[in-house]
């Protein structure tokens, strides 16, 4: 049975959960993922085979093992971490190896004649990078990166595995105390897609608008 | 060998090599897996000297400008550029890799333009001329641009410094390129089909532009063309390849219209 005065209470209690927890997660989580998913794919590239290998290796494992099982060993193995810190720092790392694909990706439809032409003007590595590579590959990367920033904001309820207090644990504990979870659980949803589908819209203006 | 021999020594940045050719290739050889492009090729270019390879294609000439501008490896053998080694060295009687600091001094001296042009397109057309000069010259933007308007106005697109390449057609786009690479003042300037990507009434605005260099500064040029007039125009020695191979040079006159070897004789007869 649907109860419209728990559908109302629920809002605040999650919106409140919103903010503090999933968008402050997202945000960070993103600025970590966006940094560092630059730095794999530069230095996969850049740095000896020696080193490039493990580092590739490491990347793909984290890429490929799921994110509730990094979120539990991490908080296990570092318990002075508070559960907050653990949920930003392993989702943004999680999804630095999703975006450092997409880079990897960008950075390769630069066409040689880029990097010939920078190497004729003797330009060295870090001014290529800085002036010629990146502003032509972010463009290139930059709505592949808000579609996966979607997807770690969709991800945050696996938060829920080290109890960190986001919208749906949250959402959950309402309809726990209320013997329905219906209500809360929708609010959730509807929160959501309030804020993803604006950012998918927006993600796809930025697209159109950076094309050359 | 038909060439200015006496370039005036206060445009010479290295008067100290008097007698030194200014490209030499030593015994170079250049492999692309179990493929051999080069083997063992010598040959040297003089200061000033305008030099055109013709042949056909996968006859290795493209391959020896790259080489020259670093862009391929050497597999064996020695390129000097005014006496001094480019990537690799001789220490007694051992071939030694050089560092990257020192590849790039003597890069340095080595300009090139592209057959497909190789703008960047993020910059404007002058923030393309004045990357180099600035970041790699360490000149101040404002002396960077007082020369790159120079050259615009040169290549004869001085009022189109603040666009950018893709406003562009083929041949004004090539003509950037052109004064980007003259931009980093190079002893060498390599000239890689340069107008292979245009379309045909282009041709000729690139083309005036490389005559009017070739007629009015001393700079070295190997060029890599299908344009068997201008090569005729501008060139003090026309280099045939087959194979990887000099199977003939001379006088472009004598090239082009009575060459000895029956190889060239069909090539010239083919492209033309």
């Amino acid at each position: 049975m649907w109860e419209n005065e728990l559908f109302f209470e629920a809002v605040p209690l999650l919106l409140e959960a919103f903010i503090k927890v999933t968008l402050v997660v997202t945000v960070l989580g993103t600025l970590i993922a966006v940094v560092l998913g630059l730095v794999w794919a530069i230095a996969v590239r850049e740095l000896p085979p020696l080193l490039a290998a493990p580092l590739r290796f490491l990347v793909d494992f984290i890429r490929m093992t799921p994110l509730p099982v990094h979120l539990l060993v991490i908080y296990y193995a570092f318990n002075s971490l508070s559960a907050m810190t653990v949920g930003i720092l392993v989702i943004g790392v999680h999804y630095s190896t999703y975006m450092a694909e997409s880079y990897r990706a960008g950075i390769e439809s630069i066409r040689s004649g880029q990097w010939e032409a920078a190497t004729a003007l003797s330009l060295p590595a870090s001014r290529t990078w800085r002036a010629v590579i990146l502003p032509q590959a972010i463009r290139n990367t930059l709505p592949s990166l808000g579609n996966w920033a979607i997807a770690m904001f969709k991800d945050t309820p696996f938060l829920i595995f080290i109890s960190v207090p986001e919208m749906v644990t949250r959402a959950r504990e309402f309809g726990g105390q209320h013997f329905t979870y219906v209500e809360a659980m929708t609010v959730a949803g509807v929160l959501f897609l309030l804020a993803s589908y604006p950012t998918a819209v927006l993600m796809r203006k930025l697209e159109k608008k950076l094309a050359y | 060998m038909p060439t200015d021999q006496n370039p005036d020594p206060a445009t010479t940045s290295h008067p100290h090599n008097g007698g030194v050719p200014r490209i030499q290739f030593e015994d170079v050889v250049k492999k692309f897996g179990s493929t051999t492009v080069l083997e063992g090729l010598n040959f040297s270019v003089d200061r000033g000297e305008r030099v055109t390879l013709i042949g056909p294609s996968g006859s290795g000439k493209t391959t020896i400008l790259r080489l020259l501008m670093t862009l391929e490896e050497l597999t064996d053998g020695y390129v000097w550029v005014d006496g001094d080694p480019l990537t690799h060295d001789r220490r007694d009687g051992k071939r030694v890799e050089l560092k990257p600091k020192q590849v790039s001094a003597v890069r340095k001296r080595i300009g090139m333009v592209f057959q497909q042009f190789n703008l960047f397109p993020n910059m404007t057309v002058l923030q393309n001329i004045i990357e180099a000069p600035v970041h790699v010259l360490g000149q101040s933007t404002e002396q960077a641009r007082t020369k790159a308007l120079e050259l615009l106005d040169r290549v004869g697109l001085g009022d189109r410094g603040d666009a950018h390449p893709m406003q562009l057609s083929g041949g004004q786009q090539q003509r950037v390129a052109i004064a980007r690479a003259l931009a980093m003042d190079p002893e060498i300037l390599l000239l890689d089909e340069v107008t292979s990507a245009l379309d045909p009434e282009l041709v000729g605005e690139v083309l005036g532009v490389l005559q009017d260099l070739a007629a009015t500064t001393d700079i070295t040029m190997l060029i890599v063309t299908h344009e068997m007039q201008f090569a005729q125009d501008v060139s003090d020695r026309v280099m045939m390849f087959d194979s990887g191979h000099i199977i003939e040079e001379g006088l472009p006159a004598k090239i082009f219209s009575d060459p000895d070897n029956e190889r060239t004789r069909q090539f010239l007869q083919a492209v033309r």
